[in-house]
């Protein structure tokens, strides 16, 4: 029996499906497996941070920061290698140590206080954007050796297309994501509190714990972000990964995630990035349009996707077995 | 406070002068509770009486001001759910506490799935529900799909099924069958049978006064947040359950004389006439006529179904089922609007939420839903309002006689006028009056006992809900006794409180 769970998911992965085609149909030298890869390699970082805003909405939350603390991460991890000298090999985990407590702070916070995601995340954004001008208010550029390395590295597949490291990393993300979602007892959890906190309570579950978990994951997934986005960019910046929240969230209810918690998937969510980039690259393919074109079509998708998912919840309602 | 004496047994449970309030209430006031190993001990209580809450601050949802708790003789604190579970505590609260976006498997295993280096195992955990459900609940259902999936009572039995999947010492269930029907029923009785002979300790809440005397040996009263007794089920008959429950002592339940049963008019002329209305998980379907100019007061326990028969009249709820008939009018009444164009109105239990609005003045109170009859665009002259504040205020005794005090600073009482005055100003033919008296002094109970009786002589057809059966057996000419959200008797004039009580308390 086809579960009507997936039913959403199924829409997304066929949104991309006809997007695609419609590409190819429309641009030559469109239809290309480098094509789709380069989807990838351009938006690995997002696919990071998405993972990690997935988790956050699933529990009903919303994660404001992710974008800040790319930034934070890029300008940190520049200044220290760049201008103090550390070695990448310390650089790198600290900065999603770092990333992480930032998370597990802002989580704290949320459940203690019993404050709204929402305000305590765009406090942190503040913060998080605000530190970075601290260190510096000017680009730090990185030509640390293991940097450029990462960031020019193809690896190259068979039939002459290539992908980069950061692929690979956004790949075991989205896996272990998979993996945490649906076999874990963490994973489990995030679901039953996006359900119902209270019930989750009253069964017993660990609700704090599992709160707190959330966050300090999207910090750490922000973290590597952050990372990544720096071997991408090989520089460091106050104004880097700007807006960058709201393509993750985006691309998470894009990708068939309810905003009002419970019910999502990593899966979809990788979709979900795909589908935006997949409307950047027409829009570069087309030549003309602005790029603030994509954001145009974005917008448009969002309020018809939670118009469906509005559509789809209310007709479960009616439909009891 | 009776207790049962000559027990050689240790209670597994005890809990022994508690304290509970929450702001404005006092939950529980020195209760005390105890639970031997082997018994289904039954807590009652009419609504509110702090049943819920008892199990709550025992199972750490809530914290407790002041007592103690023993288990198997050790003192303990609980602070959380997921405590009481480790101590041997499996709880089914009184609200479905399942996650709806979850399978019907992992609502039963969640924090306890099968694993295998710490991954989850579903085909087990699937095969472990499908096999739970079957033979202990005789449940045969998918448990892949999600929860929301499936209606309330099976809803209902999943959580069971948790519950009982939890290898506890007390098993503790808030009434588990208030949406489950006979077999549903019959069948967790039988469970709970063979769990009681395993030696488990069963708390069991239910507002259905048969389940109790089927299934339990013990009974602990408790009434408006204090402890009433502990009795054993076999030496207690129902009515002095009912009667320790509502608060009156049978001796006390002398007669009072009837007040206005003279003058009124003889044979009714019916006004509206439900046929099989009902509700699911409300009110089952029944029959009721009300004639112009008559009294019929619905009695019964707190949670009986009184005011949800009360709100299908006024098309407040959406019955499922039967009809709602206007002997005038042709056409039914199906939505709050029908009801006030019919010339329903509805005077709510809860005038602190539902009707007043503390911020008005008396005269803006009472012309609300005048003003709102006539549509909001249509004012009506100031000089018009004071007329018609002034004459009610008058005709209803209102104190302090004066249309611009602040109705907030009223008591009770005089708020309670108030509220009868604005829908008395649309001259409805039936008012719909649910505990019209209640928290309210002796005085001014009267004086509305004596409006309501002097409205039916002019004409008007009152459906009053009252807890109290003095005041039932004063004004009615008709008495429909509910109980366990059905009607079971319709009482016709010269009815003494015992008779009621009798009815109310069945079998
Ligand atoms: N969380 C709460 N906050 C405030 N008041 C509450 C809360 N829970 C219960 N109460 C109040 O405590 C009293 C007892 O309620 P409850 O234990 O639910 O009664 P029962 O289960 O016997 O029907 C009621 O007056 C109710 O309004
Ligand atoms: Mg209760």
């Amino acid at each position: 029996m086809f579960k009507q769970k997936y039913l959403s998911i199924a829409v997304t992965v066929f949104l991309f499906a006809v997007m695609f085609l419609a590409g190819s149909f429309r641009y030559t030298g469109f239809f290309s497996l480098q094509v789709i890869l380069n989807l990838l390699i351009d938006n690995a970082f997002l696919l990071i941070v998405a993972v990690g805003m997935t988790f956050v909405i699933v529990t009903g939350g919303i994660d404001l920061s992710v974008g800040s603390v790319i930034a934070l991460t890029t300008m940190m991890s520049a200044s220290l290698v760049q201008e103090h000298g550390w070695p990448p090999a310390v650089v790198i985990p600290l900065m999603l140590v770092i990333g992480s407590l930032f998370g597990w702070v802002m989580g704290a916070i949320i459940h203690y206080f019993k404050i709204q995601p929402f305000i305590v995340t765009l406090a942190g954004m503040f913060l998080a954007r605000g530190l970075c001008y601290v260190i510096s208010i000017n680009t730090i550029t990185i030509d640390d050796a293991f940097y450029t390395k990462m960031a020019q590295t193809k690896i190259h597949l068979p039939g002459g297309s290539f992908i980069s490291i950061s692929v690979i990393i956004a790949l075991v993300v989205i896996a272990a994501g998979i993996y945490i979602a649906h076999y874990t007892r963490l994973g489990r959890n995030i679901y039953a509190l996006g359900g119902s906190e209270q019930s989750a309570l009253l069964m017993g579950l660990p609700v704090a714990r599992t709160k707190i978990a959330v966050y300090t994951l999207s910090g750490f997934c922000s973290a590597l972000a952050g990372v990544v986005f720096t071997f991408y960019m090989l520089s460091g910046y106050g104004l880097h990964a700007m807006g960058l929240e709201l393509d993750a969230i985006a691309s998470v209810v894009i990708g068939g995630t309810l905003l009002t918690g419970g019910v999502g998937y990593i899966f979809g969510t990788f979709f979900g990035v795909l589908i935006q980039g997949v409307i950047q690259t027409i829009i570069s393919f087309e030549g003309t349009l602005s790029s603030w074109w994509t954001k145009i079509v974005i917008g448009l998708l969002l309020f018809l996707f939670i118009l469906f998912q509005r559509v789809l919840s209310a007709r479960q309602a009616t439909q009891k077995l | 406070m009776s207790t049962v004496d000559g027990q050689e047994r240790e209670p597994i449970l005890q809990m022994s002068g508690i304290y509970k309030h929450f702001p404005g209430v006092k939950a529980l006031n020195n209760v005390s509770f105890r639970l031997f190993p082997g018994e289904v001990h039954a807590l009652m209580g009419e609504n509110g009486a702090g049943k819920s809450t008892l199990i709550k601050v025992l199972t750490g949802v809530y914290s407790i001001d002041q007592g103690a708790v023993t288990l198997s003789g050790r003192h303990v604190a609980i602070h959380s759910p997921l405590e009481a579970q480790a101590a041997g505590i499996s709880t089914v609260y009184q609200e479905v506490n399942l996650c709806p976006n979850l399978t019907v498997a992992e609502n039963i295993f969640i924090g306890r799935e099968p694993r295998r280096f710490g991954r989850i195992l579903w085909k087990e955990m699937n095969r472990k529900a499908e096999q739970l459900l079957r033979e202990r609940l005789q449940l045969g259902i998918d448990v892949t799909q999600p929860l929301y999936m499936y209606s309330v009572a099976i809803q209902q039995l999943v959580a069971i099924a948790r519950a009982l999947n939890i290898s506890a010492k007390v098993l503790i269930l808030d009434e588990p069958t208030s949406s489950l029907d006979r077999n549903e029923v019959e069948q967790l009785f039988k469970i709970m049978r063979k769990l009681k002979e395993d030696g488990l300790a069963i708390l069991f809440v239910t507002h259905f006064l048969d389940q109790v005397y089927e299934i339990s040996e013990r009974i602990t009263i408790l009434r408006n947040g204090e402890f009433v007794g502990e009795y054993e089920a076999a030496q207690l008959p129902r009515i002095e359950l009912v009667s320790k429950m509502i608060g009156k002592e049978l001796e006390l339940l002398g007669e009072l004389p009837k007040a206005g049963g003279e003058g009124r008019a003889e044979a009714k002329e019916s006004l509206i006439e439900a046929i099989g209305l009902g509700r699911k998980g409300a009110i089952e379907p029944f029959d009721l006529l009300i004639g112009k100019g008559e009294v019929v007061s619905l009695a019964g326990l707190l949670g009986s179904g009184r005011t949800e028969m009360a709100r299908l009249f006024f098309g407040a709820d959406r019955p499922d089922q039967g009809q709602l008939l206007l002997k005038d009018s042709p056409g039914a009444v199906h939505s709050p609007r029908q009801a006030i164009d019919a010339g329903i109105a509805f005077c709510p239990e809860n005038r602190k939420t539902e009707g007043i609005i503390d911020d008005l003045t008396v005269r803006e109170n009472i012309v609300l839903a005048m003003q709102a009859t006539r549509g909001w665009m249509r004012r009506i002259p100031r000089k018009k309002q004071d007329e018609l504040a002034d004459q009610y205020i008058k005709a209803l005794n209102i104190n302090p006689p004066n249309p611009e005090h602040l109705v907030k600073n009223l008591s009770g009482g005089n708020q309670q006028k108030v509220i009868l005055a604005r829908w008395l100003l649309t001259q409805p033919k039936l008012l719909i009056l649910d505990e019209p008296t209640r928290g309210i002094d002796v005085g001014a109970k009267a004086e509305i006992q004596k409006l309501v009786l002097s409205l039916a002589r002019q004409g008007m057809s009152v459906l009053f809900v009252s807890s109290e059966l003095e005041e039932v057996v004063r004004v009615s000419d008709r008495i429909v006794v509910l109980r366990d959200r059905k009607k079971v008797k319709e009482m016709q004039e010269d009815i003494g409180q015992q008779q009621v009580m009798q009815a109310i308390a069945g079998g």
